[in-house]
């Protein structure tokens, strides 16, 4: 299967689902793609570009949502959550609470994956902050096969959401038709680790199965979640891929011990009782203007593959030992 | 419109007038100042025959939209919902008060109110949003905005004004309670809205000022705005006095943060009957 770019395999779904479903209307602020292209030549009426305004993007789609339009919702990741953070708050956390309404925010550029941008538009906080609103589903791919997945969830089920799609073209993870990544569990066990186990998300899932490669030539075995639904995961499904484990590695694009996945699975972890130890991997050290490839600027921050295989090896042995 | 109903009109705002004053002196935590400039724009708004709305169902389709986005400002409504049948009388007495639902700031979950109100410069935007929908839905129901002009310093707003002038939203109607004070003191004197109409009307606004404490003229206004299909969203300018009507907080710098004394209160009410 041919990889490509997250946000074009779920806007080419969302282009032909208008052409029978009259509800679907798509907002941009001024953010494009080829295949949005396609959507704003074939349904004008259904097609609105706000120009560069998120907190307007968001409020013109609240409207449109209160008066039954299933909304997609599109910007570049960093924008279109923390541009408009008070408008996510108020217009669609908030209001979605007390009436029906149906909106997708597509925020394109999950951690590093405008290179050569720098920290404006990248995005390491965003998992942290929408997750912080009650009333959010939360996604975060790690290939385009997940991504177009979404697209029933988004227009089955009212209530908001934020989708964090990569910037780039990764490989495709889910590659066979017959095995879909199961939207109902929320993740999926890519290996099964004697020792460790390693969570990752979006981006950080092609450098956990690297990850994985290099601790088995050491006589290590991790096992590898992708975890895509960062909110709905199912919790009793985890528990026991977990179980027997020694301990767990969270893997995220995004900064470490500010409220992300690692935060997510220590509360996870707590509240469940009989915590597993756990290893954190994140962005570390804050901001940066260093300039690199991404897998450069990963091993800078702490999250690159030869950094995390020595920390994770580190780790197993520490558990193992226990 | 007969003189009797022009009657109506003012005898109707006047018992709002007492009605809000009464809600305050039960619940101090309200604003008052505030919920007192735009009355008779509710007034005219409910009484007037400018929105359709079915009090028994309260998000019909065939409703007007009536967004009202400095919510802090609109204890007003409350009696007004009430007589109108959106929810029983006695829940006034409950204002702000434990298992009530009338709370200090309105919130959706008040049967009349549309959206999350009062955190200010939201509610033009979904207004616009809204109005958008209408169109492309062929439904020629109207949307009627209520912001104050205070409120027009958040930036959220502009957009929405910038949006709805290039897309020609004609079921848009803005409505500003220009009570020409913020919080710690006149707008002018922190960031003026200037000429607001003509700033308006570059952005491609239809837009009037009337005196907001006329109600036969803001009816009248309200009307004309409302038949105005003419391809552009409309504003009207209600210039209008915070805390009318109460000596001490009528135009008042302070007035968004003064209570005035509950004995005021009795006086007032005692006067006015």
């Amino acid at each position: 299967m041919k990889p490509m770019a997250m946000r074009d395999a779920l806007l080419t779904r969302i282009w032909q689902s208008m052409a029978t479903d009259p509800k679907i209307f798509f907002t941009s602020a001024d953010f494009g793609s080829p295949v949005l292209d396609r959507i704003r030549a074939d349904f004008p009426q259904r097609f609105i570009n706000v120009g560069i305004a998120e907190q307007n993007l968001i409020n013109i789609s609240a409207g449109l949502a209160l008066e039954g339009f299933t909304v997609f919702a599109y910007a570049i990741a960093p924008f279109i959550t923390m541009r408009c953070y008070e408008q996510l708050r108020v217009s669609l956390a908030l209001l979605s609470t007390v009436r029906r309404m149906n909106i997708n925010l597509i925020g394109v550029g999950a951690g590093y994956s405008y290179v050569v941008s720098g920290p404006t538009h990248q995005c390491y906080e965003d998992l942290t902050l929408m997750r912080a609103l009650p009333t959010f589903e939360v996604f975060s791919t790690a290939d385009h096969v997940t991504a177009a997945a979404l697209l029933e969830r988004c227009t089955e089920r009212a209530g908001p959401k934020y989708l964090r799609f990569d910037a780039q073209v990764l490989p495709v993870i889910y590659t066979d038709a017959d095995q879909p990544p199961p939207l109902s569990t929320g993740f999926q066990r890519h290996r099964t680790g004697g020792d460790v186990t390693l969570i990752a998300t979006g981006y950080m899932l092609h450098t956990a199965l690297k990850v994985a490669d290099r601790l088995a030539a050491d006589g290590i075995a991790a096992g590898v979640i992708d975890l895509f639904d960062i909110t709905g995961f199912d919790r009793d499904a985890m528990a026991e891929t977990l179980a027997g484990q020694s301990g767990i590695v969270t893997m995220e694009e995004g900064f470490r011990g500010r409220g992300g996945i690692d935060a997510l699975f220590f509360e996870y972890q707590s509240r469940r009782g009989t915590p597993l130890p756990h290893l954190a991997i994140g962005v570390e050290g804050g901001y940066r203007f260093e300039l690199g490839t991404r897998s450069e600027l990963h091993e800078q921050v702490g999250i690159g593959e030869v950094g995390v295989t020595a920390a994770v090896a580190d780790f197993a042995r520490r558990v193992s030992a226990c | 419109m007969t003189m009797m109903d022009s009657n109506f009109l003012r005898d109707k705002a006047h018992w709002v007038w007492r009605e809000t004053l009464a809600i305050h002196r039960r619940a101090p935590e309200t604003r008052l100042a505030s919920s007192l400039s735009p009355i008779e724009i509710f007034v005219a708004l409910y009484y007037g025959g400018v929105l359709d709305f079915d009090a028994s169902e309260p998000l019909s389709e065939t409703r007007d939209r009536c967004i009202i986005s400095k919510g802090h400002g609109s204890i007003c409504m409350y009696p007004i919902l009430a007589d109108l049948g959106f929810f029983p009388t006695e829940e006034l007495q409950r204002v702000c008060h434990a298992g009530g639902f009338l709370g200090g700031i309105p919130d959706p979950i008040i049967p009349g109110y549309e959206t999350v109100n009062g955190s200010l410069g939201h509610g033009l935007g979904v207004a616009a949003g809204t109005a958008l929908a209408l169109n492309r839905k062929g439904a020629p129901q109207q949307v009627f905005v209520l912001t104050g002009d205070g409120e027009l310093h958040e930036g959220a707003c502009w957009e929405a004004i910038m949006f709805a002038g290039q897309h020609g939203l004609d079921q848009l109607n803005l409505i500003v309670d220009n009570n020409k004070v913020a919080m710690l003191g006149y707008t002018d004197d922190i960031v003026t809205n200037g000429p607001l109409a003509q700033r308006l009307a570059a952005f491609g606004w239809n837009a009037v000022e009337v005196d907001g404490h006329d109600v036969e003229a803001v009816r009248a206004a309200l009307l004309a705005m409302k038949a105005d299909r003419g391809g552009k969203p409309k504003a009207l300018i209600a210039h209008t006095l915070k805390g009318h009507g109460v000596p001490g907080l009528e135009n008042a710098a302070l007035s968004h943060i003064i209570n005035p004394k509950p004995e005021l209160i009795d006086t007032l009410l005692a006067e006015r009957p």
